[in-house]
């Protein structure tokens, strides 16, 4: 240990050698047939699954009054879980990069708790809350007000499960950035939603719309916690994957995965969408 | 005697000990609805597990997390998890070595797809599975033969819990690997150093912590899992029926009492888990930037 090792007198000369190129040749092949197995496979079977009843199947799956009414249920889940934790993030991000306060860890570790816990909990504490025998249950069937079983309950729920995406990831962006410029902005009069528009938005634009692809993806996607909240009412509380569920579970698979193939087309979307995004973002991939 | 400004800049005192001062605007606000919204949607839901929880009796509690079904459910999500988080890590490794050090067409496809799994719904990834591994799937037909049953038995799990898993055990361990220092192993080629002892010395204990963490990762989610697993799983009772499952049949017959002290026992768990891991963070994190 005592003899340090000599600096190398020229950059290119290297010492190690590459693998050799039956070891690459070989490990790489590997690799690829575990990805192959494990990965692309099951969303290939998607795919050819969808079409097994042809064409006309596919489409009358995927049009079917049922499908529909997922799909606007899904939208309309999506379009209130997303800004909501959107805004969530931004509020977060900025209190937590921009300043220094006690028990800041605390908060921020607070934030990431809805990934640590099982999606089947993140309905179950709703019901809890707000089912017949929950907390605030008797209040809100006094006023008539139904939320779970209904689509509040599945809204909340996929706010619960999305809600750490946009904050975690403006958090390390933002960390990074520091306060410099925000700091020379308001020195020169710039007023504090000036500094905002001008100055932070432009530099998290690519970070923030990352994490809001992420959030928008599992929004879509979530079925554990949807599931426990949602009471399976079919046309009214179901879900994209609650529907594909129902159709499994009804033998009808080519109608369930033609409504899964949907929803791997968005997944597929939004990995070349993130990708796209950490490469403006120079982001390296967690 | 002016107890109200001396009330006031007792508290001003106190703000400035909570936060530093700064020119920049916003923190109060910023903070402010962080802290209701942070409360509203996760801490106060959240916390109704523990006082439904602690409403039943503990003889209640402990019967219901000890009943045969559910102690049969643990097995196997532990079991199944740990096995997961096993392949997990060798198969990760692998593709992350391949993905770091090689280059190959369609390497940035590859690279990719790894995220797959975060971003397939798990109900589409759960019945894509169990169509490939039912006895006349794709995968399954050529293992029939074999006698190994994949779908509906443990081994499903496995399956499952692994696809789930992988891209965890990928994603932490390909910057450690990236960014770890070719000069080390340099140093000790020169030295004299086989291309084994090379790997098994140097470069296996750079990567030690990272795939620790990935496997962490791996299996707490595993442990929560539920849209990909119970398609495959079948849910046989006692056989193939895993913890998360389990809340969902009790709350089904209405019974909130056992679903709640089951997620409490999980919950628990899981929370364990991520306390360790943020301590390996911390640990991986110390090891690639030395002060």
């Amino acid at each position: 240990m005592s003899t340090a090792a000599l600096p190398l007198s020229a950059p290119t000369v290297r010492v190690v050698k590459r693998d050799p190129l039956p070891v690459q040749l070989g490990l790489t092949a590997l690799a690829l047939l575990a990805m192959g197995l494990f990965i692309v496979l099951p969303l290939v079977a998607v795919f050819v699954q969808a079409f097994a009843k042809g064409l006309e199947g596919y489409r009358s799956a995927v049009q079917s009054p049922e499908t529909r009414s997922a799909i606007y249920l899904s939208l309309l889940t999506v379009g209130v879980a997303v800004p909501l934790n959107t805004v969530f993030g931004m509020a977060a991000a900025w209190a937590v990069t921009k300043f220094q306060f006690r028990g800041k860890n605390i908060l921020v570790t607070l934030i990431d708790i809805p990934f640590g816990v099982s999606p089947v909990i993140s309905g179950l504490i709703y019901v809890l809350v707000f089912g017949a025998q929950g907390w605030f249950g008797e209040w809100f069937s006094d006023h008539d007000i139904q939320i779970i079983f209904a689509v509040p309950g599945i809204i909340l729920a996929t706010t619960f499960v999305t809600f750490p995406f946009v904050a975690r990831e403006l958090i390390s962006l933002m960390e990074s950035q520091g306060t410099d410029e925000e700091e020379a902005a308001l020195v020169l009069g710039a007023s504090g939603w000036q500094m905002f528009w001008k100055i932070t938005l432009p530099n998290i634009k690519w970070g923030l719309l990352y994490g809001v692809v992420l959030c928008t993806a599992r929004a879509l996607g979530e079925f554990g916690a949807v599931s426990v909240v949602s009471g399976h009412i079919r046309g009214e509380t179901n879900t994209l994957p609650l529907h594909v569920e129902i159709l499994y579970n009804e033998y009808n698979y080519s109608g369930a995965f033609a409504v899964a193939s949907l929803l791997s087309v968005i997944a597929v979307i939004s990995l070349a969408l993130k990708k796209f995004l950490e490469h403006k973002t120079g982001l390296e991939s967690q | 005697m002016g107890a109200c400004s001396t009330r006031s800049t007792r508290l001003g005192n106190r703000l400035h000990t909570f936060k530093r001062p700064s020119i920049l605007p916003g923190f109060w606000p910023a903070f402010g609805y962080t802290a209701i919204y942070l409360s509203l949607i996760v801490l106060v839901p959240l916390s109704a597990i523990f006082f439904k929880t602690a409403t039943s009796s503990w003889e209640h509690i402990w019967t219901v997390v000890t009943s045969p079904q559910v102690v049969a459910s643990y097995r196997l999500s532990f079991g199944a998890s740990l096995a997961a988080g096993g392949v997990s890590v060798a198969v990760g490794f692998l593709v992350a070595w391949v993905l770091v050090r090689y280059e190959f067409p369609g390497k940035a496809l590859v690279d990719a797809l790894v995220d797959l799994p975060f971003a397939l719904p798990t109900a589409v990834a759960g019945i894509a599975l169990t169509s490939l591994y039912t006895e006349n799937g794709w995968i399954g037909q050529y293992l029939a033969p074999l006698g190994i049953k994949v779908a509906f038995t443990p081994l499903g799990v496995i399956v499952a819990l692994t696809f789930i898993g992988l891209p965890f055990v990928i994603r932490s361990v390909q910057p450690v690997l990236a960014d770890a220092d070719q000069e080390l192993e340099e140093a000790a080629s020169s030295l004299g150093a086989t291309r084994w002892q090379i790997f098994t010395l140097v470069i296996f204990p750079l990567i030690r912590p990272a795939l620790l963490t990935g496997f962490a990762l791996a299996f707490a989610r595993a442990l929560g899992e539920y849209g990909s697993v119970i398609f495959i799983a079948g849910n046989l009772p006692m056989k193939t029926e895993i913890t998360p499952l389990l809340i969902v049949t009790k709350l089904e017959q209405y019974d909130y009492a056992g679903a709640t002290a089951i997620a409490a026992a999980l919950l628990i768990t899981s929370f364990i888990l991520l306390l360790g891991i943020n301590v390996l963070q911390r640990r991986t994190r110390k090891f690639l930037e030395p002060a």
